[in-house]
């Protein structure tokens, strides 16, 4: 599936809010939601993006969107950069990239019929004929398993699995090449996530879809993903195919996150990393490594130094000191670590 | 709890009778009128209520309850229309500010509070006096009285609504701004508006009565209830019936309209008062 044309390119891409303050309302600092990130995403696949609440991930989904302008950086999709576009052009081009919400009750406009809200994004985008749209959007509708007879209700009748399905379809009427989904199915239940998500990728089949699937949840990220992009502090931590990292995970985070899967394997006995702390401010995130005041294995050189994404493996590159020979068995690591602190307490 | 929301709802419905019975008696005017509003016929002049004249008559011998009657339409048409022009103006400034924001929000909301410094009634009074006294500008000056009051409610609601997802879902499909505010923002505020009209009918019925009793109002001969009991001022101890009538009047007018409006305000707005 990996290996298309690349779609989207995110180079360096920055997304600071300022925070205001005093009389005259001056910059007093920054929020550095997104901090330089760069990666690509190729025709057909589906990249994740993980990490805690607050690391940026729905920030970079919005800014891709440019839902924000972006303060700096390049997001070139299909050979044109969003970033720099005007905002009329980009009116344009938002039909190619959509955008699938996490909240079914707030993602619908609550006074508008399921026909309305997609017969207007049809309409904005122009697409297909408007003699055929009323038979269009049946169509879509039936796509995503709701029909004819549901078009003329407002979103307060269904209920949550049904409106992200509405969301689906509203995203899916202007026939974008790239859907963001953002949280998708956070906000449903197990049973209806697995649904939606089964719906998704029956969708990227027939349409030839790229997903950018930004999530908190590692089982659901498990199921989708073909590439994974880990996030922490508005920075990237480590990118890889989706069964290098759960195979091996190169970064102590994404160790860490992996760690605290549930596991239903009884006689497996895990090693599990327990991160301490809350994670640092955006606004004044730390020197070098960001994960170093966290990081169980952080050595000084963290502190100052900030450690560029590299390749340990084919297919994954991770940002880490402790990774620049190649990736790092955690579980033997965190054994030693754990002894010696035991011998010095003898 | 439920009593409380049926209390409410109680209110909300003696409210609109209240206004309902005002705004029939203020369309059949001419039909219920036992007299004609304008004629002066001196020798019956300061009568006292009697089974002739219901309500008594005034200095020039006009019937009072005709006035009175008479009076209603010529309040309920200032309020109503001074709240639509001040509604449609807040509005349009109250969802720039907020969709906006920035320097166009700093520079409406200081506008705003720069009217709003000003006590309504001299802002009004100015306004009339530079204009001339006429029911044309008395509306004018209620309704640029009223404009602060719905830019500020409005922004506010602009503010909330904007943030939401559904928001950013139209504008990922294209929507320019424009749609987004008076097909997407608007309808989804349209609730604190209505209630914010609702209430500022009754504000704007007792501010140009009160210009038609400094005598800045609608000039005379129109039948108006702040001019009548401007008018009965003279005459407090030898015709108090010239003052109690219309300023009864004007009272249950507006104490209907707010009840209205109050009640109005749980009806639309369920969740807050949950």
């Amino acid at each position: 599936m990996v290996g298309g044309k690349t779609l989207l390119e995110v180079k360096n891409l920055k997304q600071y809010f300022p925070i205001r303050g005093g009389i005259l309302g001056r910059t007093i600092n920054h929020v550095k939601a997104v901090d330089d990130i760069s990666f690509e995403v190729h025709q057909g696949e589906t990249v994740s993006i993980v990490g805690e609440s607050g690391c940026g991930k729905s920030t970079a989904g919005r800014s891709i969107l440019r839902l924000e302008k972006p303060n700096n950086g390049n997001i070139i999709f299909d050979g044109v950069d969003l970033a720099k576009l005007q905002e009329r052009a980009m009116r344009k081009k938002r039909g190619d990239i959509q955008i699938i919400f996490q909240d079914p009750y707030a993602s619908l406009n609550p006074r508008r019929t399921v026909y309305q809200t997609i017969k207007e994004a049809m309409d904005i985008q122009n697409v297909g004929s408007k003699a055929d749209r009323r038979r269009d959007i049946i169509k879509i509708l039936e796509t995503v398993g709701l029909g004819e007879h549901q078009m003329n209700h407002y979103p307060h009748q269904f209920s949550g699995g049904q409106r992200q399905r509405i969301g689906i379809a509203r995203a899916l009427s202007v026939r974008p090449k790239l859907i963001i989904c953002d949280e998708a199915v956070s906000a449903l239940d197990v049973s209806i996530q697995a649904q939606v998500l089964n719906l998704l990728k029956k969708l990227q089949k027939e349409y030839q879809l790229t997903y950018v699937f930004i999530s908190h949840d590692l089982g659901v990220v498990r199921h989708i993903s073909d590439r994974i992009i880990v996030m922490y502090l508005g920075k990237i931590m480590e990118i890889a195919d989706k069964k290098a990292l759960f195979n091996h995970p190169g970064h102590p985070y994404t160790y860490a996150l992996l760690s605290s899967i549930p596991s239903t394997n009884m006689l497996e006995k895990k090693e599990r990393i327990i991160l301490h702390g809350d994670v640092p401010s955006p606004i004044n995130p730390p020197k070098g490594c960001p994960f170093h005041t966290r990081c169980p294995f952080a050595i000084e050189r963290c502190m100052y130094d900030l450690p560029p994404l590299h390749e340990v493996s084919e297919g994954q590159q991770v940002a880490c000191h402790l990774a620049e020979e190649g990736i790092v068995d955690f579980v033997s690591l965190s054994r030693e670590q754990e002894f010696s602190l035991t011998e010095n307490q003898e | 709890m439920k009593s409380h929301k049926t209390a409410k709802n109680v209110q909300m419905y003696i409210g609109a009778g209240i206004v309902l019975f005002f705004v029939l008696v203020a369309i059949f005017a001419p039909l219920i009128a036992p007299y004609d509003p304008l004629e002066v016929v001196i020798p019956r002049r300061l009568q006292a209520p009697s089974s002739e004249h219901w309500l008594g008559t005034d200095d020039l011998g006009r019937d009072n309850l005709s006035r009175i009657i008479f009076g209603a339409r010529v309040s309920l048409t200032v309020g109503v229309l001074a709240t639509a022009i001040g509604a449609a103006t807040g509005v349009i400034f109250g969802m720039l500010a907020g969709y906006f924001g920035g320097k166009l929000d700093s520079i409406i909301m200081r506008m705003i509070d720069v009217l709003l410094a000003f006590p309504g009634l001299l802002l009004a009074l100015a306004i009339v006096t530079v204009l001339g006294s006429s029911t044309r500008n008395v509306i004018l000056a209620v309704a640029i009285f009223a404009v602060p009051g719905f830019a500020r409610i409005v922004r506010g609601a602009t503010l909330n609504v904007k943030k939401l997802e559904y928001i950013d879902a139209i504008r990922a499909v294209g929507a320019n701004d424009f749609r987004i505010i008076f097909l997407h923002i608007f309808p989804n505020i349209l609730s604190p508006i209505i209630v914010q009209a609702t209430l500022n009918v009754g504000g704007a019925i007792v501010t140009a009565a009160a210009l038609s009793f400094l005598g800045v109002g609608t000039p005379p001969p129109t039948a108006e209830w702040g001019a009548m009991v401007d008018r009965g001022r003279a005459f407090l101890y030898q015709a108090p019936h010239m003052i109690y009538f219309p300023g009864l009047m004007i009272f249950l007018l507006v104490v209907g309209i707010n009840m209205f409006g109050d009640g109005l305000t749980d009806f639309l707005q369920p969740k807050k008062s949950r």
